[in-house]
């Protein structure tokens, strides 16, 4: 093994670096400048994320276990710049409630170890990489969940995501015991030769699909979401809804396009029912909710929902739209969970009904928040608008006409509850709207990343046709 | 030769637009005007290069002015057929420019007197801006999509400088008239656009237009109802261009577009906007005469001299001087039109196309005059009708001169502009089809009468009791009618024939003496009796109008083309087709979907049980989960 493959894994090697650079600097860090901590783990991550764009070969290490190629480097990238946003936004948060505390160290290192196990995940390639990438991404997601330990709301999140977390991985590792069972390969290469459709391997494929469906949080595993959101502070369920679900969402769907396609009859069946339940159960849990924490989570299941609009495809275009969407996605949900996070950090706010007015004080970031929902929502020429077409396409290109029906009936229910937002900030007055404050540099600049995001994917995009050209080997 | 430059053109006023839209409020009016009149300035000048290097240095190739054409694709349908932006540079589209440039400047400087103090000063010439790009967009057109792109924002800035006193109803209400009107009939223009593009695989104009391509050879592959189909997009993109030109039955929203500040009317509906369904007609020439032998442009040469005669015999009968200028333009753009209808292609014969653009250029230099005299008056009166006017020649010195030359030469009299293009037409009309040469002989003295009657009636007779004592408008509205009277005076000595020929060859032009002495003798009859009836006051006029009786009363009324659309609008389709739809609509379509929106919100309310924060309970329904889909896979939805 020599130096050019380690440089394979420039992204988990650099990150651990990085890892192993923060413990290092606590230690020398000045007490009087708690904060700088903060300071330098972003200015590590944007390096590391800009580092991440030179290009990467198509290869494999480890016999096998790990691999890369263009489209997964890709998607590293992807959950880079999602991570990087969300450093930008939660800063505030670090430097207000955090650092003084002496727990900025312990905040980053988790979360890059999260992030760290995605990468893992992602490249795996056979089902034990997958399986410690999948722990290593979701454990210290709990310990994050319940870091604000003054809060009895977010210890009971972080207990609430352990649990199903353990179940979860507990069953997919059986899952996974049962596909070892009958093909008798870990190894994803080694499976697609031999796995058939047996009444055992489709019991593996289900309890399987069961562990990495909690994780994208689909019906009926979606229980955990909206609490542990709602309790959790606001960075780490934005890092749940974005990255946490991107990585899952790419992994499954490179799983089964490749090793799982032989079951394909049975999975797209699977995933036909998983979707319309997700897309109503989500959409109609979304419409009643209050507090703008738990009305994003049940947002995001729903938009998991259309997710599998592009993977029922099981091709070259399903992969495409999918990525394509997943991109979008990050922008836009970052940029609403950006704004809840701005409100909650000055004001402690985060109903709806606080909103009311937000457009005559802060009109901004009420512009900001209406942009985000209208790309979650679809609205043409906003970005979300062309990755819901290019689902639906994908969809109605293998003939699921009912199912494309269907999730256009719950695009129109999600427009209800996106608008009733946008009409609490634009149209209804109030004495007690939140008065106009500034934000700290940081946290503008995270908004207007996802903002340029949103706005140049949806006006000007050959992306689509370089995800396109990346996925060549889904044909 | 290389004319990429001319891309310029447009972009100026553009950038024009959006500093000063963006910037509306921050931006000092007095500065905005500047801003507005400099970018024009700037646009003109390379305009006028543009021309200079085209005529004069490098437009010619054995003898034949050449296409130069510069373009990208800008959206991909199949191999062949893709919409492409760039500019087309030819004699009209040259000679468009300089129309648009000359107009436009002169209209801008003229505004910085008219509109000044006025709340939207820097909206206005934001206003004026985006139509000058969108204009000049228009004239540069490589294709007909690009053209229908630029047709529909000239419709929109249109719309916008109408509707510009948006706070007066009448002016929302012409606004909406203006666009409604000429959308319709857009709508025809897109689908002939649509055919075109389906049956020629192209929408390139050079490709089109190549008198041995296959777009006019071929016209007779496929047919519908007895006519080519490449015929019958013609006749569906000419009646997108009778909406912009306001020929008839599509006239009706240029009477009510002069609800818009003067210098507006003057440069969107008397120079150029209104001259675009010429400007097309003209474009799409070759496949207007080759095509089923000239079917489509028959109906243009008939189309355009009814609606000549029509609109000059209402010009008679109207009182407010803009709408008498406004029926006018109609008239003179009939004529325009009926020119093009009577040409033929190849050297001398294509006599009729060259008085076309002829009289378009010299019309909108004097029309544009006749518009901004009218605004002086209207400027210094405060009212648009004949009966608060008279006398104000001794008031208005310059006004008066600018004014009567364009009358002169729009009623043909020698050697104003207008004599020499309208001579042109007579003949063109007159070697082709002579009923409608008689049409347009009879258009000329009508035109020459009801332009000296309101000529006689603004400034002879007796004063009217003014508020204040009338006077001569600033010299930033005088001097653009100085300067565009001059060209009214030498711009009919051009030569067109040499520059713009169907067949780009050119030919050499003579003075038929008969036919001009017919005409000048028919315009001369038509000034002198608005001499006997209007000169002095008297009830001649009154005693004539009351002789016509009941025709009078029509013409007055404008035919009743308004009430009629109206009757057709408002009693049949609203009555009797809209609203049953509405009813269907809100009992059943609504009635429906707020039954399942309230559903929706019932369901919502019932399952929110499902979620009850306990983690056994989410367990319990994972596993389920679980469970029921291996059931489901392994021993029911086997396949």
């Amino acid at each position: 093994m020599n130096i050019d493959s380690f440089l394979l894994m420039r992204h988990e090697i650099l990150l651990l670096a990085i890892v192993l650079l923060l413990i290092v600097a606590e230690i020398f860090i000045n007490q009087n400048k708690k904060g700088s901590i903060v300071h330098l783990a972003i200015f590590l991550f944007g390096i590391h994320t800009i580092v991440g764009f030179f290009a990467i070969d198509e290869s494999s290490l480890f016999g096998g276990m790990f691999r890369t190629n263009g489209l997964i480097h890709f998607f590293k990238n992807i959950l880079n710049i999602g991570v990087l946003v969300l450093l930008l936004q939660s800063a505030d948060w670090l430097q207000e409630k955090i650092v003084q505390h002496n727990r900025g160290t312990e905040f980053f290192i988790l979360m890059f170890s999260s992030l760290l196990g995605m990468y893992f995940m992602i490249s795996s390639g056979d089902f034990l990489m997958f399986y410690l990438g999948l722990e290593l991404s979701t454990l210290p997601v709990a310990a994050l969940a319940a870091f604000e330990t003054t809060k009895r709301i977010s210890s009971e999140s972080g207990i609430k995501l352990i649990l199903s977390a353990a179940l979860a991985s507990g069953v997919s590792l059986f899952g996974i015991s049962l596909l070892y069972a009958t093909t008798g390969s870990i190894y994803f290469n080694d499976i697609i030769e031999v796995i058939t459709s047996t009444n055992l391997s489709i019991l593996g494929l289900v309890l399987f699909f069961a562990g990495l469906a909690f994780k994208i949080s689909l019906v009926p595993f979606h229980f955990w979401t909206a609490d542990v959101y709602e309790g959790a502070p606001i960075s780490i369920a934005s890092y749940l809804s974005v990255i946490s679900k991107g990585a899952a969402v790419f992994i499954l769907m490179i799983l089964l396009f490749t090793v799982l396609k032989p079951l394909m009859h049975i999975w797209e069946n699977m995933v036909y029912i998983i979707a319309i339940a997700t897309m109503f159960i989500g959409n109609l849990f979304a419409l009643r909710q209050q507090n703008m924490k738990r009305f994003l989570a049940f947002s995001s299941i729903a938009q998991a929902g259309f997710i599998l609009l592009g993977i029922i495809e099981g091709n070259q275009l399903g992969v495409t739209t999918v990525v394509y969407f997943v991109l979008i996605y990050v922008f836009s949900n970052l940029a609403a969970f950006g704004v809840v996070q701005a409100i909650s950090l000055q004001t402690g706010k985060e109903n709806m009904n606080d909103y009311e007015g937000l457009y005559r004080t802060n009109p901004k970031l009420s512009l900001v928040m209406m942009l985000a929902l209208f790309s979650l929502a679809g609205i043409p020429p906003v970005a979300g608008f062309f990755g819901k077409f290019f689902l639906f396409t994908a969809a109605a290109s293998k003939g699921y006409y009912l199912l494309v029906f269907l999730a256009v009936v719950n695009v129109t229910i999600s427009l209800y509850y996106y608008l009733l937002v946008i009409r609490a900030m634009f149209l209804r007055q109030s004495d007690h709207a939140i008065p106009f404050f500034k934000n700290k540099l940081y946290m503008r600049l995270g908004l207007i990343i996802t903002v340029l995001g949103i706005l140049i994917l949806g006006l000007y995009s050959p992306l689509y046709d370089y995800i396109f050209e990346l996925s060549s080997n889904f044909n | 030769m290389n004319f990429s430059y001319t891309i310029l053109i447009p972009l100026i006023p553009l950038a024009v637009f959006l500093l000063l839209g963006i910037f509306n409020q921050k931006i000092k009016p007095a500065v905005s005007g500047y801003i507005g009149v400099f970018g024009l300035l700037a646009s003109a000048i390379i305009s006028f290069y543009a021309a200079y290097q085209y005529f004069f240095v490098s437009g010619k190739a054995d003898g034949v002015y050449q296409t130069f054409v510069d373009k990208t694709v800008w959206m991909n349908f199949t191999e062949t057929l893709h919409i492409d932006m760039g500019v087309l540079i030819d004699p009209i589209s040259i000679m468009m420019l300089i129309v648009v440039s000359v107009v436009s400047l002169m209209v801008h400087i003229y505004s910085r007197g008219y509109m000044k103090g006025d709340d939207g000063y820097t909206r206005f010439f934001a206003f004026l801006s985006l139509f000058s790009f969108s204009m000049y967009g228009l004239v540069l057109a490589t294709n007909l999509f690009q053209i229908y792109i630029f047709w529909e924002l000239v419709g929109v800035s249109s719309y916008l400088l109408i509707g510009y006193y948006y706070t007066k109803p009448s002016a929302v209400a012409a606004a909406k008239k203006a666009f409604i009107v000429t959308r319709f009939a857009d709508l025809g223009f897109l689908i002939g656009i649509l055919i075109i593009g389906y049956y020629t695989g192209t929408f390139d104009f050079e490709t089109l237009n190549n008198p041995e391509g296959s777009a006019i050879l071929n016209w007779a592959s496929t047919s519908f109802m007895g006519l080519s189909v490449i015929t019958w997009a013609l006749i569906l993109i000419f009646i997108g261009g009778a909406g912009k030109s306001a020929m008839l039955p599509f006239h009706i929203w240029l009477p009510d577009a002069m609800e818009g500040p003067t210098p507006v009317s003057a440069l969107i509906h008397a120079a150029t906007m209104v001259v675009a369904g010429i400007y097309l007609v003209a474009r799409l020439f070759p496949m207007f005469y080759f095509v089923e032998h000239g079917f489509a442009l028959n109906i243009v040469a008939y189309v355009g001299a009814i609606s000549s005669l029509f609109a000059a015999i209402i010009a008679i009968t109207q009182t407010d001087i803009k709408r008498v200028l406004a029926f006018s333009t109609m008239s003179q753009l009939g004529y325009m039109m009926l020119a093009l209808g009577v040409s033929g292609y190849d050297g001398h014969e294509g006599v009729g196309y060259m008085a076309s653009m002829f009289h378009l250029f010299t019309h909108a230099m004097f029309k544009a005059l006749l518009f901004l005299g009218a605004g002086s008056v209207i400027h210094a009166i405060h009212s648009n009708y004949l009966k608060d006017m008279g006398g104000l020649r001794k008031y208005m010195p310059i006004t008066n001169v600018t004014f009567l030359i364009a009358a002169l030469a729009i009623a043909g009299m020698p050697p104003f502009a207008g004599f020499w293009s309208k001579d042109e037409i007579l003949v063109a009309a007159f070697e082709h089809n002579k009923l409608i040469y008689y049409i347009g002989v009879l258009v000329a003295g009508l035109t020459a009468f009801y332009m000296f009657r309101i000529y006689f009636g603004i400034f002879w007779g007796k004063d009217r009791e003014y508020e204040h004592t009338p006077k001569e408008s600033p010299l930033s509205m005088t001097f653009p009618l100085m300067v565009l009277a001059l060209l009214s005076i030498v711009g009919g000595f051009i030569p067109f024939s040499e520059f713009i020929t169907p067949d780009k060859a050119g030919f050499e032009a003579h003075l038929n003496y008969p036919l001009a002495a017919i005409a000048v003798g028919v315009g001369l009859t038509g000034i002198i009796l608005a001499w006997v009836f209007y000169k002095k006051e008297n009830d001649l006029a009154d005693k004539f109008a009351n002789a016509f009786g009941i025709f009078y009363k029509w013409a007055f009324h404008k035919f009743y083309f308004d009430e009629l659309y109206l009757f057709i609008t408002k009693k049949i389709l609203f009555k009797r087709v809209s609203a049953p739809i509405a009813w269907f609509d809100k009992k059943v379509v609504d009635a429906t979907m707020e039954g399942i929106g309230n559903k929706t919100v019932l369901t919502s309310e019932k399952i929110k049980g499902m979620q009850s924060g306990k983690v056994q309970d989410y367990a319990f329904s994972f596993i389920a989960g679980v469970v029921v889909l291996a059931i489901v896979f392994i021993y029911i939805w086997t396949n």
